[in-house]
C-alpha cells in the first residue's frame, strides 16, 4: 500500500495507527504541491475506508512539518486566472480533502516537529489533535496576508473557532508566527514532548481516546467569545480593524480585507458554509493582481536576487576581512555601521581624525538609542564599534580588499580621494563610490586599474535599507562586479545591477517623480492634495512632505550640476522652475522651517504664503489625473532606462523600487504595474496625458511598438 | 391631489437619556401611549376613523422593537381596527412618517392619519441594533464608514467654521430655548408624561443649560479627536476629500445635540374628513422630499433634500419664514445656512437639539409641531422643516399655514 505513495511516507504500526510522515521529493523542505494534495485525499479514503486503522498521525521526515505552498508555483498560477469558477477551483483545491480528514470518525494526529507555516498549519488545524516537538525550531504562522493572501485551506474558519475571533484575527491579520509555547498557550496546540518522544505522544493521543468529532460539528457548539452581527463588542472590532486597515493599506491590497470579511461572515454561519466565505475570498485574491505581483517582486525576485542570481559566473567567491569607507557622515556611517555588523572590519577616513571620530561617535549615539530602547545589547555595540576605526590617514587603507567613498557628490573630490586611496591600497583592491547621480564612467576616468571600479549605490538610512544599486561602469570588470555583489551579500542585502547612466536607474525615476510633483504645484495643485493622493496612490509619504524632509537643495544642486554638464543637451525638468524659485526664496523644507509646507515647531502646516505663490487652479481638479501622473511618470522613466539598457531586466528593476525608494509595494513595481495594466493600455494613458500635461509623457517608438505587438515586460 | 393637513401636535418633554433622566422609568412604549392618548383626547378623536399611525423608531430593538406603533396604539385604547406601523430611515424617521402618512392622504388612500415617533435613549441605547454598515468589514470599507461626529468636523474644516463659530452657534441655541421656555412658546404641544399610577413625572426639558456661558463651551474637550485619529476614521475622510490636510476636531459635547428619551405626534387628515370630525386644519404639507449624500461626510443631505422639496412647492428658499433643521450638531445647521443663504434670525428660532436633545425617532415630530406653534405665534405662513440622516441622507417638509 505504501509503494503508491511519492510524497507520504506510509506504515501502519502494531497499534493500527497509521503513520504518515510527509516526504515531499525536490525540496529540502515540504512544500505543499499537486502531488502532495493528491496523495493525502487517498491517503484519507484508505483510514476512513479500512477497519483495521483505528486513527493516524501526521507528520514529517524532513526538517520542517510542512513550509507551506510553493510561490514560484504560486505566481505562475495566479497569472493565468481570470474566471472565477477557475479561481474558486484552486481555492478549493485541498479543503475537500482536509474537511474529509476531519470528518473522518477516525482520530488524526498533527505530530509538529519543526516550521508548520501557512498551508501547513492549516493541515495541522484539520487535524483532531496537535503535538509539538519541544524545539527552537518549532514555528508556527499563517503568515499568508504579508503575501497579499489569506490562509485558504480552511484556517481562516478553524483558528477562529478553535480559540476565538479576535485572538485568531491578531494571528492572521499580522501573520507573524510563534514559537511552540505561545501555540499551547493559545490552544492551538494540546502538548510539547521531546523531539524524539513526538510520534510516540501523537499515537497516545489516539489510544487515550481523542474525540474525532470536532467541537464545530457537534449540536450547540458556540464559538468562544461569541461570533456573528448580533454581538456589539464584536461588531466594534470588526469596525476598528477594518477602518484601521483602509487607513493602512490606502485600500491597495485587498487581502488584510478579504481575511477580515470572510472571518467576520464566515464565522457567523455553520462551519461548511464558512468554508465557502472562505474560498470566495482567497478566489478574490486570486483573480486580483495584487498577490501575484508582490509575491513575485517581493519573494521571487527578491530571493533570486540575494542568491545573486545575476553574477558573472565561474569567478571565485570573494571575501571581505577589511575595507574603507571615504566620508564619515551620514550615508559613510552607515555603511561603516552595515560592513562591521558584517563582521567587517572598517576604516573610517575622513579629512581629519576629529571629523572621523565625530562620524564613530554619531554611530555610537546611534547605538545608544537602540540600547535606550532595549533594541541592542551594550556589548554588542561596543564588538561592532571596535570594528571601526576612524582615521585621517589613507595609509590604514593598505590592508583594505574595498573602499567605499561617500564624500560631497563632486567629480573632481571624488577622483582626488580615489586616487589618494589608490596610492595606499593592494593593486587589485576593489574601488566603490556611493554616488547617486554621477556617472561612473566619468569619476572613474584616469584613475588606475578603471576595471577595479564601480559604482556601489546605498540607500538612506543604509542600516535600514536593503538595497544596494550595483553600477557597472564602462571599464568595470566581470570580476570587479562579481566580487562586489559578494560584498553586497555580505552585508545581507540586495542587489540590482545597473548600467552607467547620469541618475543610474532608481535616482532617474525618484527623480522624475519629484519633477511631476513640483510641476503639479505650479499648475495650482495643493501641496495637501498632491501627497493625499500620492498616499492613496501607495506611497508611505507624499513628494513634498518627502523633499520638504530631506531638504530641496541637494535635489536643485544637482540639476545645476546635470545643466552644466549637459550643456545644449539639457532638458529642464518639468518641476525645474518650483525647484529654483523655493530655493532662492530659502523654502528649503523643513530644516529652513519653511518648503512646500510651513513649519513651527517642527509641526508641519499648509502654507498660505505657497498658496499665494501659486493660487489653486480655476480648473477641476482630477484626482485620478494626479495618481496617475505620480505613479506613471516613474513607470515610463523606468522604461526609458529599460530602451537605453541602464537596465536589463524588468524584475530587477521592479525589486529596485519596491525596495529602494519606495515605490508602492502592492504594485509589485514599475514593470508589473505596466504590465497589469497592459502595455497598450499604458501607452494609451501616456497619449492622454502627453494631450492634457505634457510632452515628458510621450512614448517612445520603442514602448509603442512593444505596446502594438504586445511584449509584456515579464514573458 | 388632495391637500393633506396638519389638526394637531403633541410632543413629551425631553428627559435626560440617562438612568437618572426624569423620563428613564417609562418605557418607551408608555411614551408613545401617552402622546396617542394625548392626541386621541385633544381632538376627542373616533379612534375607528384613523387610517393609520406610523411612528418612526431609530432603535427599533428591544422593547422598541417588533413594530411598537400596533401595541402602543392598543394601549391608548384606540379602536383595534386602527393599523400601526414603525418606519426607520435614522434621524429624520418621525419626519418621515409625517411625510408618509401626508403622502397617503395627499393620494386619497386614507383619510385621517396619526404620525410621530418615540425613543427612550436612556433605555434603548442608540446603536444597539447594530447593522451591518457599522459592522461587517465589507461594508465599512466599501462605504468608507465614519461615524457622524467625524463628519460634522469634516463640515466644519471644509468650511472654515472655527471651534468658536460652533460654540457661538451652540450658545446661542441655548440662549433660544430658555427664551421659549420662559415665554411658554412651548406650552400648546407640551404634555406632561405621567408614571405607572397615572401623576405627573416630567413636564420640561432636562436636557438645556441655559447658564452656560462661552468659556463653558471652550473648556469642553473635542468629542472626535481621539476616535478620529485612532480608529482610521480621520485618514478614511482624507480619502474622500483628499484636500484636506487635516480635520479640525471643534464639536463637543456642548456644541452637538443631546441625548434624550421622547415622543412625538402629529394628527394629520384630508380636509374633508377633518371636517367630518370637527376639526380646524392649522397647516399643510405643501411639498417633501429626500435625498441620499456622499456617506462619509454624511451630514450634508439637508441643503439638497431642502432644494429639492423647494421644487417640488415651486418655492425659493425666500418664501420661507422660518426654517428649523435639527441641530445634530452646530456645522450641520452653519452648513445649511451657508449653502441656502439663510439669515440665523430665520433657522431654529428657538433653540433645537443642542439645547433640549434629539431623541431620534420622536424629533421629525417635534420639529415640525414646534415650527408651525411659532409660525401661528408669530403670524408667519410657511416653514421648511429639515434633517440631516446617517448614511447620508437628508429629508425635508414645507408646511404653510391655512
Amino acid at each position: 500500500m505504501s509503494s503508491q505513495f511519492k510524497t507520504i511516507q506510509y506504515q501502519l504500526n502494531e497499534q493500527g495507527i497509521a503513520i504518515l510522515l510527509m516526504d515531499i521529493p525536490g525540496s529540502n523542505a515540504n512544500v505543499m504541491g499537486d502531488a502532495f494534495r493528491d496523495e493525502l485525499d487517498l491517503a484519507v479514503n484508505l483510514i476512513a475506508s479500512d477497519d483495521n486503522i483505528k486513527g493516524a498521525v501526521i507528520g514529517s521526515v524532513k526538517n520542517d512539518f510542512m513550509a507551506g505552498g510553493d510561490l514560484n508555483a504560486m505566481v505562475e498560477m495566479f497569472a493565468n486566472v481570470t474566471d472565477p469558477q477557475a479561481a474558486l477551483d484552486i481555492a478549493n483545491s485541498i479543503k475537500p480533502t482536509l474537511r474529509k480528514l476531519e470528518c473522518c470518525s477516525k482520530p488524526i494526529v498533527a505530530a509538529i516537529n519543526g516550521p508548520a507555516m501557512g498551508g501547513g498549519l492549516e493541515l495541522a488545524l484539520a487535524c483532531h489533535g496537535r503535538v509539538v516537538s519541544d524545539s527552537a525550531k518549532v514555528i508556527m504562522g499563517l503568515p499568508e496576508v504579508t503575501l497579499g493572501l489569506m490562509p485558504g485551506a480552511g484556517g481562516s474558519q478553524r483558528l477562529p473557532r478553535m480559540i476565538g475571533i479576535q485572538k485568531a484575527l491578531e494571528i492572521m491579520l499580522q501573520g507573524r508566527p510563534f514559537n511552540a509555547a505561545k501555540a499551547l498557550e493559545l490552544g492551538i496546540v494540546d502538548a510539547i514532548v521531546a523531539p524524539e518522544k513526538l510520534i510516540e505522544a501523537a499515537c497516545q493521543q489516539i489510544t487515550d481516546g481523542l474525540d474525532p468529532i470536532k467541537p464545530w460539528d457537534k449540536k450547540g457548539y458556540t464559538i468562544p467569545g461569541g461570533s456573528g452581527f448580533f454581538d456589539a463588542d464584536l461588531g466594534n472590532l470588526y469596525n476598528y480593524l477594518t477602518s484601521t486597515i483602509c487607513r493602512d493599506t490606502q485600500r491597495n491590497t485587498p487581502a488584510p480585507l478579504a481575511l477580515l470579511t470572510a472571518v467576520a461572515r464566515g464565522t457567523a454561519v455553520p462551519f461548511d458554509a464558512g468554508l465557502h466565505i472562505e474560498s470566495c475570498y482567497f478566489a478574490k485574491l486570486i483573480l486580483d493582481p495584487t498577490a501575484r505581483n508582490m509575491v513575485r517582486t517581493l519573494f521571487v525576485s527578491k530571493g533570486e536576487l540575494d542568491k545573486l542570481s545575476r553574477r558573472p559566473k565561474g569567478i571565485d567567491k570573494a571575501s571581505f576581512q577589511t575595507i574603507g569607507v571615504i566620508g564619515s557622515g551620514l550615508m559613510g556611517g552607515g555603511i561603516a555601521q552595515s560592513a562591521a555588523k558584517a563582521g567587517i572590519d572598517v576604516v573610517l577616513l575622513d579629512i581629519s581624525d576629529e571629523q572621523a571620530s565625530k562620524g564613530k561617535d554619531a554611530i555610537a549615539k546611534s547605538f545608544g538609542k537602540l540600547i535606550a530602547k532595549g533594541r541592542m545589547q551594550q556589548e554588542k555595540a561596543d564588538a561592532l564599534l571596535a570594528k571601526i576605526t576612524p582615521s585621517a590617514d589613507y595609509s590604514k587603507l593598505a590592508s583594505c580588499q574595498l573602499v567605499v567613498e561617500a564624500v560631497f557628490e563632486d567629480v573632481a573630490l571624488k577622483q582626488m580621494v580615489f586616487k589618494m586611496a589608490r596610492e595606499h591600497m593592494p593593486a587589485d583592491a576593489i574601488l566603490a563610490s556611493n554616488t547617486s547621480s554621477l556617472p561612473i564612467s566619468q569619476i572613474g576616468e584616469g584613475l588606475p586599474s578603471p576595471d577595479r571600479f564601480l559604482g556601489l549605490h546605498f540607500f538612506s538610512p543604509v542600516e535600514r535599507m536593503p538595497l544596494i544599486e550595483v553600477i557597472r561602469g564602462k571599464f568595470t570588470s566581470d570580476k570587479t562586479l562579481a566580487e562586489a555583489l559578494d560584498f553586497v551579500a555580505l552585508l545581507r542585502k540586495t542587489p540590482i545591477i545597473v548600467n552607467d547612466s547620469r541618475g543610474f536607474f532608481t535616482s532617474r525615476v525618484i527623480s522624475a517623480y519629484l519633477q511631476e510633483a513640483f510641476a503639479m504645484v505650479a499648475e495650482g495643485i495643493s501641496p495637501t492634495l498632491i501627497d493625499n493622493i500620492a498616499k492613496q496612490a501607495g506611497f508611505a509619504i507624499g513628494p513634498l512632505a518627502l523633499i520638504d524632509d530631506i531638504g530641496l537643495e541637494n535635489g536643485y544642486k544637482a540639476s545645476l550640476a546635470e545643466k552644466q554638464a549637459l550643456g545644449e543637451r539639457w532638458v529642464e525638468p518639468a518641476g525645474f522652475k518650483v525647484q529654483k524659485q523655493f530655493n532662492e526664496l530659502g523654502r528649503i523644507g523643513r530644516r529652513g522651517g519653511m518648503g512646500f509646507y510651513d513649519y513651527s515647531e517642527g509641526v508641519r502646516a499648509p502654507s498660505a504664503a505657497v498658496a499665494k505663490l501659486y493660487p489653486a487652479s480655476a480648473s477641476a481638479v482630477d484626482a485620478e489625473q494626479i495618481k496617475q501622473r505620480l505613479l506613471y511618470v516613474q513607470a515610463l522613466e523606468a522604461a526609458r532606462c529599460y530602451e537605453e539598457g541602464v537596465i536589463t531586466d524588468a524584475a530587477e528593476a521592479d525589486v529596485g523600487v519596491i525596495l529602494g525608494i519606495g515605490f508602492p509595494s502592492y504594485t509589485g513595481g514599475v514593470f508589473s504595474l505596466i504590465d497589469t495594466l497592459n502595455c497598450g493600455e499604458f501607452v494609451a494613458a501616456l497619449d492622454a496625458l502627453t494631450e492634457t500635461v505634457g510632452e515628458r509623457f510621450r512614448a517612445s517608438d520603442w514602448l509603442r511598438s512593444r505596446a502594438e505587438v504586445g511584449i509584456q515586460f515579464y514573458a | 391631489m388632495i391637500d393633506a393637513f396638519i389638526f394637531d401636535h403633541v410632543r413629551t418633554p425631553r428627559g435626560k437619556g440617562r438612568p437618572d433622566g426624569g423620563l428613564h422609568s417609562v418605557p418607551p412604549i408608555e411614551l408613545a401611549a401617552q402622546t396617542l392618548n394625548a392626541i386621541k383626547s385633544r381632538s376627542d378623536l373616533d379612534t375607528s376613523t384613523i387610517d393609520d399611525v406610523i411612528l418612526g423608531i431609530v432603535t427599533p430593538v428591544g422593547e422598541q422593537g417588533c413594530n411598537m406603533a400596533r401595541p402602543a396604539l392598543l394601549m391608548a385604547d384606540y379602536d383595534e381596527s386602527v393599523p400601526g406601523m414603525q418606519i426607520d430611515r435614522a434621524c429624520s424617521s418621525g419626519l418621515d412618517a409625517v411625510n408618509l402618512g401626508a403622502a397617503q392622504i395627499m393620494s386619497g388612500q386614507a383619510g385621517m392619519i396619526i404620525s410621530g415617533g418615540v425613543e427612550s435613549m436612556s433605555r434603548v441605547p442608540m446603536g444597539s441594533q447594530g447593522g451591518a454598515w457599522a459592522r461587517d468589514p465589507a461594508v465599512i470599507s466599501k462605504t468608507y464608514f465614519a461615524p457622524q461626529g467625524i463628519g460634522a468636523d469634516l463640515i466644519a474644516t471644509r468650511s472654515g467654521f472655527s471651534r468658536s463659530d460652533v460654540d457661538s452657534y451652540a450658545l446661542e441655541s441655548q440662549r433660544r430655548a430658555h427664551n421659549a421656555w420662559e415665554n411658554d412658546y412651548f406650552s400648546k404641544s407640551m404634555i406632561t408624561v405621567v408614571d405607572d399610577l397615572g401623576l405627573p413625572l416630567c413636564s420640561k426639558d432636562e436636557h438645556m443649560r441655559p447658564s452656560a456661558t462661552a468659556g463653558d463651551l471652550a473648556a469642553l474637550k473635542p468629542a472626535f479627536a481621539a476616535m478620529g485619529e485612532q480608529g482610521g476614521y480621520n485618514a478614511i475622510a482624507q480619502q474622500k476629500y483628499p484636500e484636506v490636510f487635516a480635520i479640525n476636531h471643534v464639536h463637543t459635547a456642548g456644541n452637538s445635540s443631546g441625548i434624550v428619551d421622547g415622543a412625538s405626534a402629529l394628527l394629520l387628515g384630508s380636509a374633508a374628513q377633518g371636517k367630518t370630525a370637527g376639526l380646524t386644519p392649522r397647516a399643510r404639507i405643501r411639498a417633501f422630499a429626500s435625498v441620499g449624500s456622499e456617506p462619509t461626510i454624511m451630514l450634508t443631505g439637508p441643503a439638497a433634500a431642502a432644494r429639492k422639496a423647494l421644487k417640488n412647492a415651486g418655492m425659493n428658499a425666500a418664501d420661507i419664514d422660518l426654517f428649523e433643521l435639527n441641530e445634530a450638531f452646530a456645522s450641520v445647521v452653519l452648513e445649511f445656512m451657508r449653502e441656502l443663504n439663510i439669515p440665523h434670525d430665520k433657522i431654529n428660532v428657538n433653540g433645537g437639539a443642542i439645547a433640549m436633545g434629539h431623541p431620534l425617532g420622536a424629533t421629525g415630530g417635534m420639529l415640525i409641531g414646534t415650527v408651525l406653534d411659532e409660525l401661528e405665534r408669530r403670524g408667519q405662513h410657511t416653514a421648511l422643516i429639515s434633517l440631516c440622516v446617517g448614511i447620508g441622507m437628508g429629508v425635508a417638509t414645507i408646511i404653510e399655514r391655512v
